[in-house]
């Protein structure tokens, strides 16, 4: 088993708050102890001088497209981009071919998960091959260890499925991640509704047609009881009826992906389909706000929604592109670029919204340096400059628009179990 | 002077002088079109490829005649839809027709950008014979050159764009067009056809066309599509006749020496 002890580096703890100097030892894979004070002495077998030590990152929204689309990421490479990224577990959405909606397809990811490189957890289908008519069968797919239900990719269009679909979740105490989307406001649209789609003719999604889904989902979640997770918030809007559902104590949570706090519509007028994701690019205003959002702790959570697409799906018309990047190995460096070295965030803020809260609205184990539990670290150097190259990824696919873009701060080494799964050389 | 694009994508962009170019250009090949032998060899040396993804005839004769009477050696594809339905995608067909040496591609296509997408990634001029709602810059320019034809010159001329400016391809080149002269540029329609934020592209807006006709020298209809009203669009189509049809009582906001553009014959009411 594994045995380490990691020294010299800063430790960022989000449970206690503690960010200070100190040692970690690892035992037999188990965080054994952390030393909290500067000078302990200890010389260990990882020299973490200069770097951050924090629990492993936690991305509880990734696309990994097993089974039905291997060629676009397999469960095993999505966790190689996984530990390149940071991350230690991940929560993998159900939009598979077939659709993870029953207890075979969830067993069938925790089978190839044990392969993964990180903690691969899946996420089950609220309704029947996602399509938000009848409900999947939750309580069967929590059983064997589906984490949350989403039928992420879609909305759920029909209220009445919505409110069931949460009160059945109330009752097995687990949260139903919304994509908030009416697909008739968003009228097939392919970026955001603005003038810039104005300019180029494109049909655009309004931000309404997120909004008022975020809005019926709060609503729905108060009147129930119930508790709802909303993913990839994108608007200025969306935050701000967060952040009054918040101030109301609606049992609501939600999360952002680097893409939105770090990219705007402007871009769509390059016509490159590595700018087209759903839900779209916005405005820099909203960029602002969901920034804010972060630092305010109206977000609570920032995930990648890292969506494989192989080359040739890619390079396409724009209308015709599927919607999608991947963002796993892109998120720190994002992160530490944009929010903590503009004093968006600091860095024990930044590494809690990766780590600590998205664990918390999972209920895994994961997001904390306690002594006892699995030893899941991972090593950040935060002053690291490195340029975004297609060659680095280690997802299948390199559908990112961060190519050649300089980026300060990169993991550089990736704990599993006390074991290492990624180190930069 | 010269071109900054070796393609002609759109008239977003494009300086006067370019548009300039483009026109002082098309005033020397006009007189071609009355001499007895309409045909010049310019373009003997190059091939074209029409590529027409979307169903079109008046454009698609137009390039074709253009390109036999300056001699260029031309072949047209048509298909409604893109050979996506084969599993052949854009990028497929133009590279393999590509190894077979073409100099310039035409492209009309459904999905907007589709010719920067095509110019961004092969090795031929492209022109944009319309891509979506996006931007039609050859009618453009012919519009344009009509007007200057006309008028002399487009600084100072105010036009008035009236219908469906929302899903108009000829109403974006219009107005880039238009205002790299120095014309000041109105667009008038039901809400419901004005697309969000228009003003930002430099216009002004009504939704009544007594209000946009007012003092404007140039009116240019644009086809409104049977389809907008069973899409929601519009109540009826008769609705939308009786507040936007330009009838002779509503000529008299024009100015004196007005002209009326319209893609049909149109008729007097």
């Amino acid at each position: 088993m594994s045995d380490l002890t990691i020294s010299g580096g800063t430790i960022v703890d989000p449970v206690d708050g503690y960010f200070g100097p100190g040692v970690i030892i690892v035992k037999k894979g188990l965080i054994a102890e952390v030393i909290k004070k500067d000078k302990s002495g200890i010389k260990g077998d990882i020299d973490a001088s200069g770097k951050l030590v924090c629990p492993g990152l936690v991305d509880m929204h990734v696309h990994f497209r097993e089974p039905g689309f291997e060629y676009k990421e397999t469960i095993f490479s999505g966790s190689q981009a996984a530990a390149a990224g940071g991350f230690t577990s991940v929560a993998c959405m159900p939009n598979t071919e077939p659709a993870l909606d029953n207890q075979e397809a969830i067993k069938f990811v925790i089978h190839k998960a044990r392969e993964a490189l990180v903690n691969v957890y899946p996420i089950g289908a609220v309704t029947k091959r996602r399509e938000g008519k009848e409900l999947a069968e939750m309580a069967d797919m929590q059983g064997i260890g589906a984490v949350a239900f989403s039928d992420d990719g879609n909305g759920i269009q029909n209220s009445d499925i919505m409110r069931k679909a949460l009160e059945y979740c109330r009752m097995l105490e687990v949260p139903i991640i919304s994509h908030c989307e009416y697909d008739d406001l968003a009228n097939s649209g392919v970026m955001n509704e603005g003038v810039v789609s104005t300019v180029l003719g494109m049909k655009g999604k309004p931000r309404v047609s997120e909004e008022l889904m975020i809005a019926r989902d709060i609503m729905l979640a108060d009147y129930t009881g119930s508790y709802v997770h909303i993913a990839h918030v994108t608007t200025a809007g969306g935050v701000e009826i967060i952040k009054r559902a918040k101030r109301k104590n609606i049992k609501v949570t939600a999360e952002t992906c680097p893409h939105y706090f770090t990219l705007s519509d402007e871009l769509v007028k390059s016509f490159d389909t590595s700018y087209k994701v759903n839900p779209p690019l916005r405005t820099k205003k909203d960029i602002t706000a969901i920034k804010k959002g972060l630092s305010l702790g109206v977000i609570d959570v920032i995930a990648t929604d890292h969506a494989p697409h192989a080359y040739e799906e890619k390079a396409l018309e724009f209308d015709y592109a599927p919607s999608g990047i991947i963002g796993l190995e892109t998120a720190v460096g994002l992160v530490s670029t944009e929010l903590v070295r503009k004093n968006v965030l600091s860095w024990p803020e930044a590494i809690k919204i990766m780590s600590l809260a998205p664990a918390k609205i999972l209920n895994i184990p994961a997001g904390t340096l306690k002594v006892g539990v699995p030893a899941d670290i991972t090593i950040i150097d935060p002053e690291l400059e490195w340029k975004v190259s297609e060659n680095d990824f280690r997802s299948l696919s390199k559908n990112s628009p961060y190519i050649g873009r300089k980026l300060t701060g990169r993991p550089v080494c990736t704990i599993v179990a006390g074991k290492k799964v990624f180190e930069l050389l | 002077m010269r071109l900054r694009s070796a393609h002609l994508l759109g008239l977003e962009g494009l300086s006067a002088d370019e548009i300039n170019l483009y026109l002082d250009t098309a005033v020397t090949l006009k007189e071609i079109l009355s001499r007895p032998i309409k045909k010049v060899p310019t373009l003997r040396h190059v091939t074209v490829l029409n590529l027409f993804y979307e169903p079109s005839t008046r454009t698609r004769i137009s390039f074709e005649l253009a390109e036999k009477r300056l001699s260029a050696d031309s072949i047209s594809f048509s298909k409604a839809t893109s050979s996506m339905v084969k599993g052949e995608t854009l990028l497929d067909t133009v590279w393999n027709i590509e190894a077979m040496k073409i100099d310039m591609i035409v492209i009309r296509h459904s999905s907007a950008g589709a010719p920067w997408f095509l110019a961004e990634n092969c090795s031929s001029k492209v022109i944009n014979a319309g891509d979506g709602s996006h931007e039609h810059p050859t009618q453009g320019l012919l519009d344009i050159f009509t007007l200057r034809e006309k008028y002399g010159k487009i600084a100072g001329l105010r036009v008035v764009i009236v219908g469906d400016i929302k899903h108009s391809r000829v109403a974006r080149s219009n107005i880039w067009g238009l205002k790299a002269l120095g014309a000041s540029v109105v667009v008038c329609g039901p809400s419901t056809l004005l697309p969000v934020e228009i003003e930002k592209m430099g216009v002004e807006v009504y939704t009544r066309i007594e209000e946009a006709l007012e003092g404007a020298d140039v009116v240019n209809v644009l086809r409104l599509q049977k389809e907008r009203q069973s899409a929601g669009l519009l109540p009826s189509i008769r609705e939308y006749s009786l507040r936007y049809c330009i009838t002779k009582e509503r000529l008299k906001y024009l100015n004196k020496d007005f002209t009326i553009m319209h893609p049909g014959r149109g008729r007097i009411e």
